[in-house]
């Protein structure tokens, strides 16, 4: 059944995507996308230095958690 | 296009207005027609069948109640009852009060960043935003109000989400999105003036402070002399330390990756607080008394607020959001699958009186202050105004994000609700009754229960005895905080799907280290958003406070801010009369004297946009917000029994010690009378605080609209109308006109489509 495995593996497929945009795997992603748009002619940050960046950043502006 | 839009309300100021777009492309919005799908006969049959499923289960619940009702009833009443809300409640909000503006660009396109600023996918959004709002709130408060029975916790939570929560939630998030994602404090400075913005500033510091300590306290009195939940709770700081160093310098960004791994070493961790729980040195090692308990916890929290971001609070955020999502995605399956058999009255001998030994004071309005997450709660109001504005891609996906993401919510506490009530009535009240009443024994907790004179009740020491040994605990008596009954009513329930009687140990002490994770990550992050707030108000005077990066400074407010939460938490371990009982009023009035301030600036701002027509979707829950939470801290202020009220309770242990008396009430010495004395003064104090500055901000709100009633409305505050230049569909499933219009933006080439791109 090919109709079968291409459902099962574009539902597994779609799983992935939700998983990992919602904890935020595709956070680098994103600003790489926008960085290219935006200025595309200078490099980007390395995954490293955007997570050290993006850190720091929550560090200096906390966010609340709900009860 | 612009034909098609709504015409502008007559000040111009607040609904929607037609923005011309770039003419290369496919329109931004669904043409106006095409959003109200034409009613077929399957969809009437559909919402008919529906309506029907739903008034069914709630005649099972409020008119048939017999001997027994099935667990069943209460998912299917609330789920349908959500279904129509959304369907035609909130429907009714968008288009006649919210009306938003597919054309105009939202804060995530017109500021784009990368970062902070990025058009989100709405399902991811919805998931994001339902893990910030969700906590451990909604599985304490239901848990105590079983007290009165199941039908009036039922009831408020899913009619109080309708009316009250989800609007909240849904008008702050679009009135915040317009705003460019300014916050509550902003808004309600903008919208009411310098006095009203202050008092609701001073008031969300002073909420923020009782709301950490209270969620502290229910952590210790879980772990309390409970070796086992102490040794696995612990071991998630050196996983989350784990977790942090691996995202930064093995693999960085694998969230996802890390996660797992998290998951799997958290449930070694459980399994391993059972096999230590069972050696001598292990009982010796973890077996903490609650003060000890609290202090660690203080110092913890002193130590995680200090600590970057990277290395503690945003692992342990991660961890906390995959057990969030999937346990109560485990939990709803179980209760379909299990359908527990509910031997609890509708309406308990509690209902219609005030002496109950768990939520002391009348039904009304004590019952509408112990549930407050999960019906309306306040502190979403700072995460629907913040972070979740800044990611939403289109202004009409907010009612999915608000209002649905706040129906998902209430739907957690009415689990938490069945699996409280799936347990029997006489352990129920062990377990919850304070040690003062119980003192703290089987024999004790027998006897107290036994006395209570509940019909159908026939504790047996037992009893007690073999559901301590089932969930691997040394005792089960006077586990007071709602977190232990829950625990046991999960493993309850899990241990009819997994594992059976032998995993009710496991699941007990999942539950317990899945609320444990929740709340310390909301101690940690409300102890940082409170120290930000100090700062912010302290550097009015002092500049340098100012600069969040100035570490001394940081420190200095950290170190107030734990001080402040630690004093209450040890104040509430200590307490003669039992803590929890006397400090969770004071929990539900603060969250709710917050969502009273977020509902008056959502009418300050209604009545300025010149809708007064609409006004009362706001006002509504906004007078029974103000009703109940100032009818609440006026009893706690000026009742004069000393079980509701406190300072009632405070005058007569003072004129006790007066009298040199040696033993009062539940206070067995001297020194305990005087900690009640100083206890009482306290919570006293805090119910006179919260009230003053409520009526101030429901006051100045009231001014505010008035003004704007003469007036015929006001300026706005909203950021500028920009044209948007993505489309993405508002629902959860995109209706077949929005798949068109969707299909159009894709078919378009490269280097046509524009540079803000959602997934």
């Amino acid at each position: 059944m090919p109709g079968m495995t291409a459902t099962v593996r574009r539902a597994v497929r779609g799983v992935g995507w939700y998983v990992t945009a919602l904890m935020g795997d595709t956070a680098y992603g994103n600003y790489v996308a926008h960085h290219r748009s935006t200025h595309g002619d200078e490099a980007p940050l390395t995954e490293r230095e955007f997570w050290k960046e993006r850190y720091r950043e929550q560090d200096l502006t906390p966010g609340s958690r709900c009860c | 296009m612009s034909g098609s839009l709504k015409t502008p309300p007559p000040t111009g100021s607040g609904g929607s207005s037609a923005i011309p777009s770039d003419a290369k492309l496919p329109p931004t919005a669904v043409r106006e027609e095409a959003l109200e799908p034409r009613w077929t006969p399957l969809k009437v049959a559909i919402w008919v069948a529906i309506a029907l499923l739903g008034g069914l289960s709630w005649t099972m619940l409020a008119i048939v109640r017999g001997e027994t009702v099935n667990a069943i009833w209460f998912v299917f009443a609330a789920v349908c009852t959500y279904l129509i809300a959304y369907r035609f409640y909130s429907k009714l909000i968008e288009r006649k009060l919210v009306q938003p503006d597919d054309t105009r660009a939202t804060p995530a396109e017109y500021k784009a960043d990368g970062k902070d600023y990025v058009p989100t996918d709405r399902r991811v959004l919805y998931g994001h935003h339902f893990a910030a709002i969700a906590g451990a709130g909604p599985l304490v408060g239901p848990v105590l109000a079983v007290q009165m029975g199941y039908l009036p916790g039922t009831i408020w939570i899913i009619i109080g989400v309708i009316f009250a929560g989800a609007v909240q939630d849904y008008l702050v998030l679009f009135f915040s999105m317009r705003r460019g994602g300014r916050s509550l404090g902003q808004m309600a400075r903008e919208e009411l003036g310098l006095i009203g913005g202050t008092a609701a500033l001073i008031a969300t510091l002073a909420i923020m402070v009782i709301i950490v300590a209270i969620l502290a306290l229910v952590v210790v009195n879980a772990l309390g002399e409970s070796p086992w939940g102490v040794f696995s709770v612990a071991m998630t700081i050196p996983i989350a330390l784990f977790m942090g160093v691996y995202l930064r310098y093995i693999r960085p960004g694998r969230i996802t990756e890390v996660s797992i791994i998290g998951f799997v070493l958290l449930m070694a961790a459980i399994i391993g607080g059972g096999m230590i729980a069972e050696t001598d040195w292990g009982v010796a090692l973890f077996s903490l008394d609650r003060v000890t308990i609290a202090i660690g916890i203080i110092v913890y929290g002193f130590i995680a607020a200090v600590l970057p971001v990277w290395l503690l609070l945003a692992p342990r955020d991660y961890l906390s959001t995959f057990m969030k999502i999937g346990t109560i995605v485990m939990l709803a399956v179980a209760i379909i699958v299990v359908r527990p058999e509910i031997t609890v009255p509708a309406f308990s001998e509690f209902a219609g009186r005030s002496d109950g030994p768990i939520v002391s004071g009348s039904l009304f309005p004590f019952l509408f202050v112990t549930i407050a997450c999960g019906a309306l709660s306040g502190f979403h109001a700072l995460i629907a105004s913040g972070t979740t504005p800044k990611l939403v891609q289109k202004e009409r996906q907010t009612r999915f994000i608000g209002y649905g993401g706040m129906l998902m919510e209430s739907f957690v506490a009415i689990m938490a609700l069945v699996a409280a009530l799936s347990i029997d009535r006489g352990i129920y009240f062990a377990m919850n009754s304070s040690a003062a009443a119980t003192g703290g024994t089987i024999e004790g907790a027998v006897a107290f229960v036994n006395g209570l004179g509940l019909a159908g009740v026939n504790l047996t020491g037992e009893m007690l005895s073999s559901m301590a040994a089932n969930v691997g605990e040394e005792s089960i008596v006077s586990r007071t905080g709602g977190a232990p009954t829950l625990a046991v009513g999960l493993a309850q329930i899990m241990q009819g799907v997994f594992g059976g009687a032998g995993m009710m140990a496991f699941w007990y002490h999942f539950a317990i280290m899945f609320e444990a994770l929740f709340i310390l990550t909301a101690v940690d992050a409300g102890t940082r958003v409170a120290r930000f707030m100090l700062q912010d108000t302290v550097g009015n005077f002092l500049p340098r406070f100012k600069n969040t990066g100035w570490r001394v400074g940081a420190w200095i407010c950290t170190a107030i801010m734990v001080l402040a939460w630690g004093a209450i938490l040890i104040m509430g371990v200590t307490d003669p009369l039992g803590g929890i009982n006397t400090l969770f009023p004071l929990f539900g009035i603060a969250n709710q004297l917050l969502a009273a301030i977020a509902l008056a600036v959502c009418m300050a701002i209604v009545a300025k946009r010149g809708l007064f027509r609409w006004l009362w979707i706001p006002a509504v829950p906004l007078a029974f917000a103000a009703v109940v939470t100032i009818t609440a801290s006026f009893l706690k202020i000026f009742s004069t029994v000393p079980a509701v009220g406190y300072w009632a309770n405070h005058n007569a242990f003072r004129a006790a010690l007066d009298a040199g008396e040696t033993s009062f009430g539940a206070a067995q010495t001297r020194e305990a009378m005087e900690a009640v004395v100083r206890n009482t003064f306290v919570q006293g104090t805090l119910s006179i605080v919260f009230v003053t500055l409520a009526i101030i901000v429901i006051a100045t709100a009231i001014v505010a609209t008035v003004k704007s009633y003469q007036s015929g409305g006001g300026a706005s505050s909203e950021d500028p109308a920009l044209p948007s230049e993505i489309y993405a569909p508002s629902g959860f499933v995109a209706t077949p006109a929005e798949k068109e219009l969707e299909a159009e933006w894709e078919a378009l080439p490269a280097d046509h489509k524009p540079t803000v791109r959602a997934h």
